[in-house]
């Protein structure tokens, strides 16, 4: 086991090696650079310009830039972006990073939720017309055009139900009054949800103790409904809410659009796991046993098919930035994947390498973290 | 027992291999064919293939019959072209669908059906370029990574991780600002970089279970070469799945193509994608105008969906043909 890891990191250190000089070089390989954008502008004269390339080192080759970037990457320091002159480029992704982990972290959840309950009940009444239905509009959400699914979404529960709000990440009429920063309410309504979600995954746990269906039902609901009252007291106490609130709602059609586009992954994971497991000796056992369908269902199949499915999540979950730039600028979220859109079409490659170079290592870290659930949860796999 | 010999002989090898694929195909079309999602997807993506086809037709006939009578403006104009096409004829473009134009036109005076039309063949070229240049490569690897192991397969197992850490559409947007992505290059470099990502993986699990059956150890008993028994029993053997690969591939690259030309990053003269871009970029698809101009984005965004579906449908129906533990008992 710990050779195994041992081994795995090691070579996590040294894709992300080969991964960060491919990054670099392919960023290098971009015509023109930060400074040629003001090669028009006559209030910035040559001399200035020059100093603005000494200043960002662009006056030195490419190769010791290189070296230099390598150097700054191994003391964990991604360089200082050229667009917003003075900030760090680690500083502008963690600002940005918690709008779009919780935008897509909570899509994710919905969504593979959905899909976990869609695709057993498709899988365990087969050909029926829940099933049909299920697997069809989930594919044709699958293959739709996402920023047009975005755009009839704002267009309809923006435009002509005018319930929710179009797009950005607040409502400035909202916020005019105050002096709070909209970062500093985020951050506490990010904490807010996780300690709810731990406070879920707790009462679940001590759900699966009690005996009876009734009262693991009605723990999951207690725990959910104190949780979520204590948090809107707090929040309505502190004369917060309204700022939270304005939050949510922008928060919204993103992760409704985002849940419609996905879940069809989830579901047809789970669902051909689960006809696989269907056949198992164990599932006609407990059936022969005369259980009643629904706890053969849940208890026999489902969990033994979860296994594929979990492991996608967190994979998924890696890969939050390449589906982000979609979503992102089409509902003006100013989150990871806009900030790399943006930087490219200001010739930013710190901010550019920086926000690749993250991902990535993202993307790795949840492929362990896949692998280490696989031995955890599945006693029949040891490495 | 010469008798035998003879009438064995005198059949050539090509007509029992042809009985064989016969057979073989029957019933696989049977199993196909119970399956009415796949069946729907085919015949979604047959419409396209002919009325991507008739496309050239329509010009010709819509001119024929709406602009005999003017003869001057019959010679002066291509009302009718997806790309320079002008109808002088409408003073306000973008107009609702009439009988002169089903589709209407977009801003430019355009006729929507003809650009739709125009694009058809396209999205095809474009699609079932990148795939087969994606399972081309994925096969190839996959088969021989799995029968010579050892350096070969931990360099292209290597290559595999590193292509999946890059995300495919923030790449290819780094790629636009200095290769023009014209439609055939970005078919190329789709199906490369789909190529030796997570494909290889996949095909080369699949080649393992080959490469330890016993027809394998005869044929190089019998002293088969390498290569020979790589393309002539493992590639075999692997095709059906990495034909259904192919489809589930088509999907994502026309996709990709929807996506770069929508943002406005592709060098496409027509595509799907590039009417959306048109609609949104001259500010048709904002607030409560999506609603009035619905003919800007429906068929476009409708065309791009039902193909995509229609080739996962078809996947979807191949997967349990190819994977017998899907099917039902």
């Amino acid at each position: 086991m710990l050779k195994f890891f041992s081994k795995r990191i090691v070579q996590i250190v040294i894709l992300l090696f080969i991964y960060v000089t491919i990054v670099y070089w392919l960023m290098e390989a971009m015509p023109g650079s930060f400074t040629d954008k003001y090669l028009m502008n006559p209030k910035i004269t040559p001399e200035i310009r020059q100093n603005l390339a000494k200043q960002f080192g662009l006056d030195k080759p490419a190769f010791t830039r290189y070296l230099y970037y390598m150097k700054n990457f191994l003391k964990l320091d991604l360089g200082i972006s050229f667009s917003y002159f003075p900030k760090k480029v680690s500083s502008l992704i963690f600002e940005r990073l918690p709008r779009t982990v919780f935008l897509f972290v909570t899509a994710t959840l919905v969504s593979y939720i959905l899909g976990y309950n869609l695709g057993k009940r498709a899988a365990w009444r087969r050909g029926k017309i829940l099933d049909k239905t299920a697997t069809f509009v989930g594919i044709v959400f699958w293959t739709i055009f996402l920023p047009l699914l975005a755009i009839f979404n704002i267009w309809l529960f923006g435009v002509i139900l005018k319930i929710l709000p179009l797009n950005q990440f607040i409502n400035p009429n909202v916020w005019r009054e105050t002096n709070l920063s909209a970062q500093n309410i985020f951050l506490k309504l990010l904490l807010n949800a996780f300690i709810f979600l731990v406070v879920m995954m707790i009462s679940l746990i001590f759900a699966q103790r009690v005996k009876t269906v009734a009262a693991k039902r009605t723990i999951v609901l207690l725990s959910a409904v104190v949780t979520l009252s204590v948090s809107i007291i707090l929040w309505t106490s502190t004369g917060l809410g309204i700022y939270a609130l304005d939050i949510i709602l922008h928060m919204v059609l993103p992760v409704f659009t985002l849940t419609l586009y996905s879940f069809a992954g989830s579901m047809l994971v789970m669902r051909d796991t689960m006809l696989e497991v269907v056949r198992e000796d164990y599932v006609v056992t407990a059936k022969a046993k005369g259980l009643p369908d629904r706890v053969v269902r849940d208890k026999h199949a489902a969990r033994n098919a979860l296994l594929p499915l979990i492991t996608n999540f967190v994979i998924s979950l890696g890969f939050t930035l390449s589906g982000g730039i979609i979503t992102e600028t089409m509902f003006s979220w100013p989150g990871l994947g806009r900030a790399y859109l943006e930087a490219l079409n200001s010739q930013d490659t710190p901010l550019l390498i920086g926000l690749l170079v993250f991902t990535g290592i993202f993307v790795l870290l949840a492929h362990l973290i896949a692998d280490v659930l696989y031995a955890f949860l599945d006693p029949r796999i040891r490495y | 027992m010469t008798e035998q010999s003879e009438t064995i002989v005198q059949e050539p090898l090509w007509k029992i291999k042809l009985r064989l694929w016969l057979k073989e195909f029957k019933r696989n079309w049977a199993l196909f064919r119970e399956r009415k999602i796949a069946i729907f997807g085919l015949s979604v993506i047959i419409f396209f293939a002919v009325f991507g086809i008739i496309y050239p037709l329509y010009p010709t006939i819509m001119k024929n019959v709406f602009w005999k009578d003017d003869i001057i403006s019959y010679e002066t104009f291509t009302p009718y072209d997806p790309i320079i096409g002008f109808d002088p004829n409408i003073f306000d473009h973008p107009s609702p669908p009439s009988l002169v134009h089903p589709l209407g036109t977009d801003p430019l005076g355009r006729d929507v059906l003809s650009m739709v039309m125009y694009s058809t063949p396209r999205e095809f070229v474009l699609g079932i370029t990148a795939a087969l240049i994606t399972v081309v490569i994925g096969t190839i690897i996959g088969a021989s990574s799995a029968y010579y192991g050892g350096v070969v397969d931990t360099f292209f197992m290597r290559l595999a991780d590193i292509v999946m850490l890059f995300p495919s559409l923030a790449i290819l947007m780094v790629l636009s600002a200095f290769i023009e992505l014209t439609l055939f290059r970005l078919a190329l470099i789709i199906g490369i970089l789909a190529g030796f990502g997570s494909i290889t993986i996949v095909l080369k699990a699949q080649a393992l279970t080959v490469k330890v059956r016993p027809f394998i150890e005869a044929a190089k008993s019998t002293g088969a070469s390498d290569a020979y028994i790589i393309l002539k029993h493992i590639i075999p053997n692997i095709l059906p799945l990495s034909f259904l690969y192919m489809m589930l591939n088509v999907t994502g690259a026309i996709f990709t193509e929807a996506v770069l030309s929508f943002l406005g990053l592709a060098n496409i003269r027509m595509s799907w994608g590039v009417i959306i871009h048109m609609a949104e970029s001259s500010g048709y698809l904002m607030g409560s105008s999506i609603g009035t101009y619905w003919w800007l984005w429906v068929p476009a965004g409708a065309c791009i969906t039902l193909l995509c579906s229609a080739f996962y449908f078809l996947g979807r129906g191949l997967e349990e043909i190819v994977n017998p533990r899907l099917r039902k008992r």
